[in-house]
Parts: structure tokens; sequence; C-alpha cells
């Protein structure tokens, strides 16, 4: 990680932990030695509508509190977001796509994108709520290849935040996604 | 739009429209399917709906239509269906 | 002592409990919402020794916590926009029969139309009730500054409630590390609670009473205003021994970055004063000498301090995220009468900036000063002292 700021926006749906997923990612930072910032899309949370959350990471105490509009990493938790919303909308070229994707998704150049299947992996660890698939935790250790986590960190971040049992699962989601990431540059 | 303009000045007004939040249908991750066969007219889902997303047809044919524009996938219907005429397939 | 990352709302909830708190009355308003499910929880799970007492309003919601107060508790509640309005009469009672109190005020816009984004409209409309009120620029200063706030309006010096501000969303519901001090440290640092007169049974005694001499009724309104005059120096102290116990210190009543050599001063408070130091920063890389004063402490009102930074200025240029309607920001109302009172001859600009929720990016601020700046070294004056600024 350079000197600079990496500012983070998820996508996922209202329900789906994207928030949650922004939040243990401040843990992970700060176990990593770093400063970590996170905020949901100023708004009200609707269950099923596309939301958005954000994180900030860096070496220094982050001052500002302005939105998010130049991310360097967007993260997609619903693999039929893409076609809602813009979820490439200002991201810095050269950029990072984290998705949960069955297959290998097209975003066109210019791009770097992790893909994997943390649907399945959610569904194979019996992680689902009220019907829906937990990928928030399994997307965090995909996203930990770009961030270049450690995934213990992560898995530790996600333990302590969520504590017990399903501290355990998810950190379990968490180090799969990490491992079956697949890359494309 | 929660402002509009009258006489020049920015006032907090709009007119009532449809769908101020877009078509919430794509808010749906799982989705209701209907199978006319199996349904006895209870009505039971017309009423539950919270989305007034079922309108019910008197004339013949299919007695219930969903509006998959502004159905959220909540499930409800399916739930209240007595017959199980209403089921719930993920959506895509 | 530990670190963990927390919301704004959970900072001001853990230093509720911290402070042993044993009152909380409060009715549920978004922002502030999670500051009371907190506290419901710390309260269930047993690991605080509280009542809390769910009100139809907050109206009521003030009014029980000040009802245990004036019976000899700690009490605390929280409250925002449309809510804080509604409370606002108790706001007054509170002040006016000197019952130290703390409430968290998650500062939101006011409606119509319905809104929920941050500005400062909710808490700048209790500025002359009496309370102390400061604004938070991040969560650990929710923490830090609603403990400190328990000692400060207990002192016998003050005995007035106090308000502790943090903004909507860009603090509430932002998660960043913050250092939860041990309890034990909490309890060497706040004494046993003091108040000027307690409610006992059997023990008789009005308050609030229709008064027999008005001249003693204007009294106290004087020995109000004394009482928060006197409350700079409380805070102060407060500041200085809580920097003593945990290593940090903010100075007071306002903090500075970067004015020791400034020439031009920016003026502001709240959680975008963190997007402000950015902003000098990037000035200062264009070589202009911009310095920023952070206005902790809206009431008492830190005449002292600014005049003492400003006193030389080029410029003062005041950021508003409020606006007294038919007038100006109430920040700059307040820098600009005392400017003048003091005879200090220096161009003084309100930029009105953020308000109903308008994000605000630092290269905003930075603009916005950059050509304020501009104007006043070319032509030695501004020409408007007022700008509705709506971004680049």
């Amino acid at each position: 990680m350079s000197d600079e700021m990496i500012e983070i926006r998820f996508h996922g749906r209202g329900g789906q932990g994207a928030v949650t997923a922004a939040n243990i990612l401040v843990y992970a930072a700060y176990k990593a030695g770093l400063w970590g910032q996170a905020f949901p899309f100023f708004g009200a949370e609707r269950r099923g509508a596309p939301v958005m959350a954000f994180a900030r990471i860096s070496k220094r105490r982050i001052r500002v509190r302005s939105m998010i509009r130049h991310p360097d990493i967007v993260v997609v938790l619903d693999p039929a977001l893409p076609k809602l919303v813009n979820v490439l909308d200002g991201l810095k070229q050269g950029g990072v796509i984290v998705i949960n994707s069955p297959s290998k998704p097209e975003f066109g150049e210019g791009y770097r994108v992790y893909y994997v299947n943390a649907s399945k992996i959610a569904l194979d660890l019996n992680l689902v709520l009220a019907g829906w698939p937990l990928v928030n935790t399994a997307i965090l250790g995909a996203l930990a290849r770009p961030l270049g986590f450690d995934i213990g960190i992560i898995e530790e971040a996600i333990k302590d935040y969520l504590g017990g049992s399903r501290g355990e699962v998810n950190a379990k989601a968490a180090r799969r996604a990490y491992e079956e990431v697949k890359i494309l540059e | 739009m929660s402002e509009g303009r009258v006489k020049g000045k920015v006032l907090p007004i709009s007119k009532p429209c449809v769908g101020v939040a877009g078509k919430t249908g794509s808010w749906r991750v799982m989705r209701p399917v209907y199978d006319d066969s199996k349904c006895v007219k209870c009505r039971l889902c017309w009423l539950y709906c919270p989305e007034n997303a079922i309108d019910l047809n008197e004339e013949g044919g299919p007695f219930i239509k969903i509006n998959y524009d502004y159905c959220k996938g909540c499930g409800i219907c399916a739930s209240v269906c007595p017959k199980n005429a209403i089921t719930m397939v993920p959506e895509g | 002592m530990v670190v963990k990352p927390l919301t704004g709302n959970y900072a001001a909830a853990y230093a509720a409990k911290l402070s042993r708190v044993k009152v909380v009355a409060a009715y549920p308003i978004t922002p502030q919402t999670t500051i009371v499910e907190k506290l419901a929880q710390f309260i269930e799970d047993g690991e605080m020794d509280a009542k809390m007492i769910r009100v139809e309003s907050e109206h009521s919601a003030l009014a029980a916590a000040y009802g245990a107060a004036s019976g000899g508790v700690r009490a605390y509640t929280a409250t925002s926009s449309q809510g804080l309005l509604y409370m606002h009469e108790m706001v007054w009672w509170v002040a006016g029969s000197r019952i130290p109190l703390v409430m968290t005020i998650v500062t939101r816009t006011l409606g119509p139309p319905w809104n929920i984004w941050t500005d400062h409209s909710d808490i700048m409309d209790q500025r002359d009730s009496g309370w102390l009120i400061m604004m938070a620029e991040h969560n650990q200063e929710v923490l830090d500054e609603t403990i400190k706030m328990f000692k400060i309006t207990e002192d016998p010096r003050v005995f007035l409630p106090g308000i502790v501000g943090l903004d909507a969303f860009i603090l509430s519901h932002t998660t960043e590390p913050v250092d939860i001090p041990d309890q034990e440290l909490v309890d060497t640092f706040l004494p046993p609670r003091r108040q000027p007169y307690v409610f006992k049974p059997g023990d008789s005694l009005l308050m609030g009473n229709v008064p027999r001499n008005l001249k003693e009724n204007m009294r106290m309104r004087e020995d109000i205003h004394n009482s928060l005059e006197a409350a700079k120096k409380v805070i102060e102290e407060v500041d200085e021994e809580w920097g003593k116990l945990t290593g940090r210190r903010y100075g007071g009543l306002i903090e500075c970055y970067r004015c020791e050599d400034a020439s031009h001063f920016i003026v502001g408070m709240g959680a975008w004063v963190g997007d402000m130091r950015e902003a000098v920063d990037s000035l200062r890389t264009n070589g202009i000498k911009v310095g920023l004063i952070k206005v902790r402490y809206v009431r008492p009102f830190p005449r002292e301090d600014i005049l003492k930074w400003v006193v030389n200025a080029k410029s003062v240029i005041v950021f508003d995220r409020s606006v007294s309607a038919g007038s100006a920001g109430p920040l700059f109302l307040d820098v600009a009468a005392h400017l003048m009172a003091a005879g200090i001859r220096v161009p003084v600009k309100n930029i009105l900036a953020g308000i109903t929720g308008l994000d605000v990016t630092y290269e905003d601020i930075a603009d916005a000063v950059l050509k304020s700046v501009a104007e006043v070294e070319e032509t030695g004056k501004f020409s408007r002292f007022i700008e509705w600024y709506y971004g680049r």
C-alpha cells in the first residue's frame, strides 16, 4: 500500500451487509496498523434496494469526511447490480473491481477485476439469513487480495466483530473466497 | 423531487407521481410466480400485498396479475396463499 | 484503555456509560437512534446500572431526564432536528433551573422538506438558552467531550446543562478507531455528582414559581450569562486534566491549526473541520498562509481566544453550516460582533455552505477560501460579506 489513501465503494442491496463489510474492514485495517473510516450512504436503507457503503484506509489518521466520488476500488456484493446501477461511476482508471459473480464478468478494458462466487461459498457454509446468502464476509476475503492484506487479519477482524460461532463460520467464508478468487488483468 | 418553483420562489412542493423511488421491482431478489390452475380466487394475496402490486381480473383468464415493475419480492403473497398457487423463485 | 472502531453514536453511548449515568430518557429519531439503542443494550446486558425511561416524545424525554437530575443523579438524553425543536421548551427550563445534565445532539437539518442530513440549524437554534454547547470534529472527541461535559457542567462555578453536538452521519454513522478509557480512569476523573440543590422527599422546595421581584428574576438571567463566562476557565482546566490522564488535549474552547504564522484565518466547527485541515494544507502548499480556528465551544463563545489570533490578520473567513435567515450565519455574527466590539478592523466574510446536508469536499473549501483570499489581497476588503457556496 502506498502512502496515499485508498478509497473503496461497496455496492450491495439493503440487507446484504455492505455496511457491516465496510465496518469490519476498519477493524482489519486497525489490526494491520492502519487508520480506517467506514460510512454508509447517508440515507434510508430499504431491503433489496441498491445501496452503497464506503471505506477509506490510510497510514495516517483520516481527516476528510466528504463523500467518495473517485474510488480506487469498487466492491460489488450482488452479481445483478451492474445491470441496475453504474458500479463503475467515478472509478479511477486502472481501478479495481471486486465482484461476487458465478462466472467471468465483463467490464471492458482498463480495470483489474477480481471475481469469486461468494453466493456459493455462503450457501455451502449455510450462511443464509431470511432466504438470502450472506456474502459480505466472503467478499472481504476476496478484497484482501487487491489490498494486500494478510487474510489472517481479515479472519481475526470478522471473528472480533461477529463473535462466537458466527464469527468462525464467516471467517471460514472469507478464507475460502481469498483462496478461490480469480483475477482478470 | 421535493422542490418546485412558483412565481420565482423555490418551494418544497411537488406533484404526486408514480414511483418516486423509481421502479422498485429492481429491489427484488426472489420473484413470485403465479399458477392460475391452483387459484381459488380467495383474494388474500391482493389484500395482503403491501405494494398494491397485484391486480384482480374478474373478466376471465388468469385471476391475478402481478405488477413486476413494482413488486419488491417480499413473498407475503406466496406466504398467505392457502393453495400454494404462488411460489417464490430466484430472480434472473 | 482499549481501541475499538466505533461510530460517533456508539462513542456517545460509551461515554454515557463510563460517566455512570443513572437515568436515560429518550425518544428515537434518525440519526440519534443508535445512541439510545446501544445504551438500552448496555442496560439490558447488565453492563450499565441505569434506568431507561421510554417516553412518548422528546419534550417528555428531556422532562424526565431533568426530573431525574433534579433528584440528584446523572441523567442523559439525546436527540436531533425536529425532535430537538419539540424539546425546545424544556431546554430553557433545564438551564433556567441550573440543573446540570448532558445531552447529545446529532445535528440534522430542519424541515420542510423532510431531510435527514447534517447541518447545524438545530443545535444553533439552542444557543440563547443558557446551555454549554460544543461541536465535535471526530468520534474520539465525541467520547472525550461527553465525559468531560459531566465534570464541567457539575462544577459549582458553572451549574448549567451541556450539549455535545456531532454531525449526522458524517460522524454519527461513521466508524473509525476510538480509544475507550478504562472505567477506573473515568471514575478517578469524575467526582461524585454535584448540583445546586436536590429535590428530596420530606424536604420541601419550590422551583420556578412566579417571581416576586423582577430585578431578582433578571439577575437569574445575568447569573446564567456570568456562569457561562466562568465556564471558560473550567473548560480549560478540565481539558488539561483530561489531557494529563489520556494524552488528549484539545486546547479548551478552540483548537488552532497552522495559526502561528497565518495571515488569513478560517473559522469553522463540527465534522467538516477535518476537511478544513486538509484544505489548509493544500492552500499552504500553494503558498497561501492560512490558519484554521476550530470552534469547539460555541457557548460560552470563545471571544478572547479568537480575538487573540486574528488581531493582526489580513482577513477572517467564517464558515457556517446554518443561517439566521434575514441576517447571516450565527458563527459569523458572533465573530463579527466581537471583532467590532474589540475595535479590531479586519475584513470578515461569511461563507454559507453544506446547509441541508449538501456534501462539501476539502477542494470546495480550498476553492472558496482561495477566491476570497485573492480578493482581499488585491483590494484589501471583501466586496460582499456573505456568500452562499454551492460547490465548484
